[in-house]
């Protein structure tokens, strides 16, 4: 072998080498690092693991948010209008956060609540988590929502 | 009748697009000059078109014409001005719009500026470009036209431009962004025509590597811009957030700066042909694909506004037909790219390609991460969100191995580098960055943290080093005749660029291991510490805006009880939309910034308030800005510049010392 063909194919045999334990790794840290997404009735159903971050989206319950006065506390309900779900933050919610609003909160179950470490709501009102839609949707409660909406 | 004559200025872009498109390459193919020759004036006519149809959209909004649908949707009467002008690119609709322009603006500098190149070759260029551009245009024109009007009964007054993009952001963000987005396509063209044309050999590489450099640093204020955006006004005081968007931006800025740094090679070596032509592909095709997430709302992402599904497959078909028509040109022609030379193990083509792996591996992993979710959801495994764990785990290493090449790379020399004389200073380089790295944390900071350790060290290492090589090369270590006015401005560029990361390295690490951080609820009168300042909240009053209402709190800040300053953050509440922003008050200074924003309202006159001290967070941005600013300073290289001679050197062979 010539030695500029084995200099190529050396160069060659690295590149795969690395590239291949690159996305070997990078697939390692995806599978130790994804959250899986739930419904309120996957959670009332028990679906969801414990202790494990996850995420629930659904819409902020009407007259369920109750702060606490002393501090950042708060708990509302996560509905798709089949389940409710409680959660529990602390914090500053983000603008758009107000009941009968779409959210994503991401967190984990403690003994029966949902303690939340994020809440997501968008900055744009006509728009909804593509999560929320499909929680709505799968509790059959989409049509009726968006026709509440109007 | 005036928004008609920016619909018909669209419609004749189009056409000129076709024309584009077709001619110069139905010219090149029969060998008939006279179509090839078409392909300037055309292009010219194009951006004359696209700036008519632009500049009557933004009359549009400056007079509130409301009968424009789009002028209805995204104004309002009392909206201040400079933000109705910058509203032209603040939907879908007048994005792709400047997206057009900003396309055709890029085939005028073409036109202008290639005399240096084959008339043949920049009319494939040309004719590239504008198969993209009757992409985009036909995507305007059938889904999403900006001129589509509201008569005869048009309303009275606008719904108002989204709060979160009444902000000095949006008039330099978008632009930027697309500019450098864009610019890529430059480089496309240039690798499709040459692949079209068969000659393979290195000459495009020359043409196209000023295009791209702008493109890159066009794409680093862009992205730049976007993040101290986020900072200032969404972020609530972050500065990166890993959303879907944001990588959609990353992905193409990594893979053109693997772009650049192979280009270097190919021009200068004639080596990585292949390679460099697959990554001015990759790089294009990550932007258009960046697009398409942007726009289609396949991914839940602070971009993602209410938004239209027929849009996303359109996009997704056009990226089908650019990513798929390419990549089988690519194909076809590859076997005949010659890859002439040969390099030793440590020399700086060995550096550059090791970069080139470092770079593309980070690409991909951002790549993998941001579309993961959607391949889940495609085989039906269910909803599931990959964070930033993910993103820090794979980038921050990856990062680190860079970073200890760069520090080798300028100082190695073509072809080969058994010269012991480079590794002396790298030594003494590497002893002064680790210790001044593990002093820094217990000097500047008052916790120890090894991760700060070993990121302000790499930071030092790459800073030194760089700062090594610019002694070297501009002589001060005598031996070099050289002056600074004779090294070349691409090398100037680098120093800035590589320099610039090392900034920005060193405010990162700083922020993310050491910022003070507190949510507190606080009245008039609480005063809290946090680091060595007292805030106390003085006063809450209700400010009336142009276009909204604001719950305005006044802080005090003091500093060993001498009062060091006074800031007043607000809650907004807009008006028409009835949309609540925040507006935080930030104290930017060298070392730190001083963060304040007032998150709700908790009843009793009280409110969730933010405090946060940030150190070193102004280095991101200004470390991104030396970047940029390397990007520009390389292109002033004379050599750009110089016209037909450079044309000459091709027939001689590979080597051109340049």
């Amino acid at each position: 072998m010539n030695p500029k063909r084995k200099q190529r194919l050396l160069i060659v045999l690295g590149l795969v080498s690395g590239l291949g334990i690159a996305i070997g790794l990078i697939m390692f840290a995806l599978s130790q690092n994804i959250n899986l997404f739930f419904t309120p009735t996957q959670i009332a159903k028990g679906e969801a693991p414990s202790a494990q971050m996850i995420r629930v989206g659904g819409m902020v319950a009407d007259g369920t948010v109750d702060r606490d006065p002393q501090s950042l506390k708060v708990a509302f309900d996560v509905t798709d209008f089949d389940h409710n779900v409680r959660v529990t933050y602390e914090g500053i919610l983000p603008d758009l956060f107000r009941e009968g609003q779409g959210v994503v909160v991401q967190g984990r179950i403690h003994s029966g609540q949902f303690v939340a470490s994020e809440v997501l709501a968008k900055h744009d009102e006509n728009y909804m988590p593509p999560e929320v839609t499909e929680a709505l949707r799968q509790s059959g409660k989409l049509d009726q929502m968006m026709g509440g909406q109007k | 009748m005036v928004p008609e004559i920016g619909h018909f200025a669209l419609v004749l872009a189009f056409a000129v697009s076709i024309c584009l498109a077709m001619f110069p390459l139905y010219g090149y193919l029969t060998s008939q000059d006279g179509f090839c020759a078409t392909a300037k004036p055309l292009a010219l006519l194009q951006g004359l078109a696209l700036a008519v149809s632009f500049g009557v959209l933004m009359y549009g909004f400056l007079v509130n014409d409301f009968s424009v649908k789009y002028v209805a949707d995204n104004s309002n009467i009392d909206l201040p001005w400079h933000f109705r002008m910058s509203a032209v690119w603040g939907a879908h609709e007048g994005s792709l719009l400047l997206w057009s322009l900003i396309l055709a603006f890029w085939g005028v500098a073409v036109a202008l500026f290639s005399r240096g190149i084959p008339d043949h070759m920049s009319a494939l260029v040309l004719s590239v470009m504008g198969m993209i551009s009757v992409g985009f245009l036909a995507f305007m024109l059938f889904t999403s036209n900006p001129f589509v009007r509201i008569l005869p009964f048009a309303p009275g007054n606008g719904a108002d431009l989204n709060p979160l993009l009444q902000d000095p952001g949006l008039i330099f963000h978008p632009p930027m962004l697309y500019m450098g987005y864009v610019g890529l396509s430059v480089a496309f063209a240039f690798a499709m025509a040459s692949l079209i044309s068969g000659q393979l050999d290195a000459t495009w590489a020359r043409w196209s590597r000023p295009w791209t450099t702008v493109a890159w640093a066009f794409l680093t204020f862009g992205i730049a811009l976007g993040s101290w955006w986020a900072y200032y006004e969404l972020g609530w005081g972050g500065w990166w957030f890993w959303d879907p968007v944001e990588n959609a931006s990353l992905i193409p800025w990594l893979v053109a700066t693997a772009l650049m740094h192979s280009l270097a090679v190919t021009e200068k070596r004639g080596l990585f042909r292949s390679w460099t032509l697959l990554l001015a592909i990759a790089a294009f095709s990550l932007s258009l694909l960046g697009t398409f997430l942007v726009r289609s709302g396949v991914l839940t992402s602070v971009h993602a506004f209410a938004n239209d599904p027929e849009r996303g497959v359109f996009i997704l078909g056009f990226l089908i037909v650019v990513i798929g028509g390419s990549l089988t040109l690519y194909a076809l022609r590859v076997a005949k790219v010659s890859e002439p030379g040969e390099f030793a193990y440590i020399s700086r083509e060995s550096f550059l390609l090791f970069n080139n792996l470092v770079l593309t591996v980070m690409a991909v992993s951002v790549l993998l991460g941001t579309l993961y979710p959607l391949l889940v959801d495609a085989v039906g495994g269910g909803k599931v969100s990959v964070g930033p764990p993910f993103f820090n785990a794979v980038f921050v290493p990856l990062t680190a191995i860079l970073v200890s090449g760069m520090a080798f790379g300028p100082l190695t020399k073509w072809r080969q580098s058994d010269d012991p004389k480079l590794y002396r200073p790298l030594i003494i380089t590497l002893i002064v960055s680790v210790l001044m790295g593990l002093g820094w944390p217990s000097l500047l900071v008052g916790s120890y943290s090894i991760g700060t350790a070993i990121g302000v060290t790499l930071a030092l290492w790459l800073a030194i080093a760089t700062a090594v090589d610019f002694g070297k090369k501009v002589g001060l270590y005598g031996g070099v005749t050289t002056t600074l006015n004779h090294v070349e401005k691409g090398m100037i560029g680098m120093w800035f660029a590589h320099f610039g990361l090392a900034v920005m390295i060193l405010g990162v690490v700083m922020v993310e291991n050491h910022t003070e951080h507190r949510d507190l609820r606080m009245g008039v009168g609480d005063a809290q510490r946090l680091d060595n300042y007292d805030v106390r909240m003085t006063d809450l009053v209700v400010i009336n805006g142009p276009n909204y209402v604001a719950d305005q709190a006044t802080f005090e800040i003091y500093v060993d009880d001498q009062l060091f300053k006074t800031v007043t953050p607000q809650k907004r509440r807009y008006n028409v939309s009835g949309m609540v922003m925040t507006e935080a008050s930030i104290d930017s200074g060298l070392t730190r910034d001083l963060y304040i924003a007032m998150g709700e309202p908790l009843g009793d006159g009280d409110w969730a308030v933010r405090l946060s001290v940030k150190p070193f967070v102004g280095w991101i941005w200004a470390g991104a800005f030396l970047m940029g600013l390397g990007g520009f300073i390389s292109i002033m290289d004379r050599r750009y510049r110089r016209k037909l001679e450079v044309k000459k050197d091709e027939a001689s062979g590979e080597e051109v010392p340049a």
